[in-house]
């Protein structure tokens, strides 16, 4: 019993935070280009950034 | 790829402006148009969206959409403005149900976890705490994840009516309450898990069917509108002043210079000129109009500047009789009932009947009421849609996936049910049989140099045909020849000097029969022919179409000769000259001997015909009206796509009978259990998950179904 009384707790902290991460996510339109993301990493990246971040979109 | 782009000035002054350019098909493309942008002064950075193939510019106001469109243009992509954020508000309630849908997940995962040691032996003091922690998670999760259900099913009874989510808003309470009670009293079956679990598969099918409907939406979305917004009118005293369209009145005189578009309808009082009525007739020529002529609000003036007597403004216009048209035979449709509502229809009814006798048999039977009330929940739980919720958005989803890979928006679900009961086919001509542009046919007649003055000469042209030739000789990868002094002499054509030389382009002296332009270089002359050729794959799709059932007709507003051309070539009956609302009595006359009519057309004016229509398909050239009125869109230049959504549509109803057929099977089999009072947790639980599974991978069979 006493383990399940840290294990459990544990178990539900980590499934929020994967619940907090996936709100996170969406809201910061990491979903809004799912091909796009699958065709970029094609790209020559030059490195000085030649998009904007995702979240700025309308 | 996401770093955050370099500040180089304040950013609370930069515009975002958003362009549809359906060419994006690799990541070439998008590394071709960000690093093409980036080093343009006043562009900020811009963004490639390749799913909606849309690129968001964030820029300085300095630069107006026009030069961005231009600066995008010569980077070889055709850009189209779009309008601000037109789908924000509709988006946002697919992304609550993803929310709700994530939260389910993660309750139903937590109490799994619990439940799975209890089915697996937990006794006495473990069950009952694993009881009250899978209580804690799961009260708070279904008040949230169940809103979307409740909200609906309590609407639904307001009006004294029942929905699919009634049954479910029941069953979902039900079992909660119960097994609150159950764990307060030391029970030894609590129904969190089955409660949560339900939500969370028919989340999921609410979810995939929102996401269908957003995905296509977001491709077609609004593309501005292209009406004038207001004209320049001169006053009595001679003065002219800007009025904006609203505030137009009949009596005034509007001065329309070449290249604008009319905001009112009027008569032409001074000047004479072409005018491109494509928009409002289908017509593909433009018009020659002169005093007295009527020009309609819409239309654009090509050539030469116009004064014009306004005779009808704002809703009097022929632009918003058409609307208004449209609006009444898109009423007609919003009657259609969705396959998956008319399943509920007697389904709902079906299973509150069966699970109140199976409460009443038990009462009875002395069971006593908890263990009857019991069994009802297990009832409800069990039959529940899972299976038939998802039976009909996952065929569907998959079905518009796989369409979409082949450049065709479907907008939503029932669309594609419409599409597979089409029996006859109505084409518009111009821009959908057609490619609706003209297309210069001789190009290869030219010698390098005459391309190049061409090229230079229709730089600066915005009629029709120079528009074309520009188009042809661009994609040839032409460079300009430097000119002086270009003009242009309305009705005449482009003049220029080349080193010395007089060089034009313009209207032939001997008018032939179709499109055609002469281009002069000193004394020698060359004649450019056009034509607005026929899609490609047209009678190979015509063929399929017919082969399925579906003969296909002509109905365009185009003149005879134009509309006997194609009807010859692809062997169809036509009938040309059709006014709005001959098209859309001919489609009432189709349903009225029983056809479900498929529109495929593209122009404002075919704008009434695709609302009134069964189904309607618009080419992703067509008119905003056009691709707003029409259910699915296609973006490639073949008309294959039309034939294809067809045999898609059709193959997605097989899927959705199948699934349907499996839900059925499986309720017949889990019934009968749960009537007897051998449903526990457990079974209700595998039960659910194994129909919804079935049903899902049989839907997946329709991911290679648009080969």
């Amino acid at each position: 019993m006493s383990g399940l009384a840290i294990l459990i707790p544990v178990a539900l902290l980590m499934g929020l935070g994967g619940l907090a991460f996936f709100f996170w996510a969406m809201r910061n339109g990491q979903f809004e280009d799912l091909d796009g993301a699958a065709q970029r990493v094609l790209l020559d990246d030059d490195g000085d950034g030649d998009g904007n971040e995702d979240g700025d979109q309308p | 790829m996401n770093a955050i782009a370099p500040i180089s000035s304040d950013q609370s002054h930069m515009v975002v402006s958003r362009f549809a350019v359906p060419a994006i098909r690799c990541a070439g493309c998008i590394a071709k148009i960000e690093n093409g942008l980036k080093d343009t002064p006043g562009i900020l950075s811009s963004r490639v969206n390749f799913s909606t193939k849309q690129v968001a510019i964030s820029h300085l106001p300095e630069l107006d959409d026009d030069q961005l469109r231009r600066k995008i243009e010569a980077l070889g992509f055709e850009a189209q403005v779009l309008a601000d954020n037109p789908l924000s508000e509709e988006k946002g309630s697919t992304d609550k149900l993803i929310r709700a849908l994530a939260v389910a997940g993660f309750g139903m995962m937590n109490i799994m976890l619990l439940s799975v040691s209890v089915w697996s032996g937990a006794t006495g003091v473990t069950r009952d705490l694993f009881h009250w922690i899978s209580a804690l998670i799961a009260i708070p999760v279904i008040a949230y994840s169940g809103r979307p259900f409740f909200a609906s099913a309590a609407m639904a009874l307001r009006y004294g009516r029942t929905n699919m989510d009634v049954p479910i808003s029941i069953g979902i309470l039900l079992a909660t309450g119960l097994s609150i009670y159950e764990t307060a009293t030391g029970g030894a079956h609590a129904y969190f898990d089955g409660a949560v679990m339900l939500l969370f598969f028919l989340l999921a099918g609410r979810v995939l069917d929102g996401m269908m409907r957003d995905r296509a939406r977001e491709g077609i979305s609004a593309l501005l509108k292209q009406t004038a917004p207001g004209a320049m009118v001169l006053d009595d005293d001679g003065k002219t002043r800007w009025v904006a369209a609203k505030d137009l009145l009949p009596g005034m005189q509007m001065m329309v210079a070449a290249g604008e578009s009319l905001a009112a309808d009027g008569v032409i009082l001074s000047g004479s000129s072409s005018f491109d009525c494509s928009l409002m007739t289908g017509e593909s020529a433009p018009q020659p109009l002169g005093k007295g002529d009527l020009a309609l609000a819409g239309t654009l003036n090509l050539s030469s500047p116009v004064t014009i007597e306004i005779t009808a403004t704002g809703e009097d216009t022929s632009v918003s009789d058409i609307a208004r048209l449209m609006d009444e035979a898109g009423q007609r449709r919003s009657f259609y009932v969705r396959i998956a509502d008319r399943a509920a229809r007697f389904y709902a009814p079906a299973v509150h009947s069966l699970a109140l006798l199976a409460f009443i048999f038990w009462m009875f039977a002395g069971a006593g009421w908890h263990q009857s009330l019991l069994i009802s929940v297990a009832v409800l739980i069990i039959t529940c849609p899972c299976a038939l919720g998802l039976a009909v958005p996952a065929a569907q989803v998959v079905a518009s996936g796989a369409l979409l890979r082949k450049g065709v928006m479907v907008k939503d679900g029932s669309a594609l049910e419409r599409l597979a009961e089409a029996d006859y086919v109505l084409f518009d001509k111009t821009g959908t049989l057609t490619l609706g542009r003209p297309t210069p046919v001789n190009l290869d007649d030219l010698s390098l140099t005459q391309k190049q003055v061409a090229l230079a000469l229709s730089q600066t042209s915005r009629h029709p045909i120079s528009k074309a030739i520009r188009a042809g000789l661009l994609a040839l990868g032409i460079e300009l020849a430097v000119l002086d002094d270009t003009q242009e002499l309305p009705g005449k054509g482009m003049t220029a000097s080349w080193g010395g030389v007089k060089v034009t382009l313009g209207k032939p002296e001997k008018s032939g029969d179709h499109l055609s332009s002469q281009l002069s270089i000193g004394t020698d002359s060359v004649i450019l022919q056009l034509q607005d050729e026929i899609r490609p794959e047209a009678p190979e799709a015509i063929a399929e179409l017919r082969a399925m059932g579906l003969p296909a007709a002509i109905i365009s507003g185009d003149n005879p000769q134009s509309v006997s051309l194609v009807s010859r070539a692809l062997d169809l009956s036509a009938q040309a000259d059709a006014s709005p609302q001959d098209k859309v009595e001919a489609i009432a006359r189709l349903t009225d001997d029983g056809h479900k009519v498929l529109m495929v057309g593209d122009g404002l004016n075919d704008g009434p015909a695709l609302a009134a229509a069964h189904v309607s398909i618009a080419p992703g050239t067509a008119s905003d009206v056009g691709q707003q009125a029409a259910d699915a869109v296609f973006t490639s230049e073949s008309l294959m796509p039309v034939a294809l959504s067809v045999r898609v549509a059709r193959r997605t109803m097989q899927i959705v009978h199948q699934n349907f057929a499996l839900a059925i099977g499986y309720n017949i089999f889990a019934v009968p259990l749960a009537l007897t009072g051998m449903v526990t947790p457990l079974i209700a639980a595998i039960a659910m998950s194994l129909s919804s599974l079935i049903v899902v991978g049989n839907a997946l069979r329709l991911n290679g179904a648009a080969k």
